[in-house]
């Protein structure tokens, strides 16, 4: 089991509700596959530094899960075919960026 | 009688500054990719990586910083190529 964490960029296009649908849909995909979510956080409508599919906006998501390496393949494929996600990164989590993103949660909370 | 000007102790022309690594100074162990406000110091107003040679940032972290800018590029949070940056 690695931990892994996720940003993706929907489109603009979407309303908040049909985002927040696919985002749903992703978190439940993952889920399906054996994964475990640890944090999901929603940074909103965000702009671009350049445009991507001639879109300058998008909603930004960011996920951080626990799964087995195969699991990650499998999700970034289906990111892919789905035309709603302008970008996606995924990263897997060293132990200095476990500890770094927890402290991050912990002030963000504290806010 | 000359109009030299004179001074007591010689001039000191290039204060040199020494230059140090500032994530060993303030114990960074990990440079976030998500944080481009941060990354802004370490890129020029076009939005070029800085060298170490500018820096000071030590190898080790230098790679880091690489990769966090590259990461950062790659889901629009900092952009490719950009102009007045700063």
């Amino acid at each position: 089991m690695n931990s892994y964490e996720t940003v993706f960029i929907l489109t603009p296009v979407l309303s908040e509700d049909q985002a927040k649908e696919a985002v749903q849909k992703f978190e439940g995909d993952i889920k399906g596959m054996g994964a475990k979510i640890k944090h999901s956080e929603n940074w909103g409508l965000r702009k671009l530094a350049y445009p991507i599919q001639k879109k300058s906006t998008g909603f930004y998501y960011l996920i951080e899960f626990e799964a087995n390496g195969s699991v990650v393949a499998d999700y970034e494929l289906m990111m892919k075919r789905d035309e709603r996600v302008l970008r996606f990164l995924t990263v897997r989590m060293e132990p200095s960026h476990i500890a770094y993103a927890e402290k991050r949660r912990a002030k963000a909370s504290a806010k | 009688m000359s109009n030299d000007i004179r001074y007591l102790t010689p001039i000191n022309i290039d204060i040199k500054k020494d230059k140090y690594c500032r994530f060993k100074k303030s114990g960074i162990k990990f440079i976030d990719y998500k944080d481009a406000n941060y990354l802004l110091k370490l890129v020029n107003e076009q939005g070029k990586i800085l060298p170490r040679r500018i820096t000071g940032t030590s190898a080790k972290f230098q790679g880091r910083v690489n990769k966090a800018i590259k990461r950062a590029r790659h889901i629009a949070l900092m952009p490719y190529v950009g102009d007045m940056l700063k």
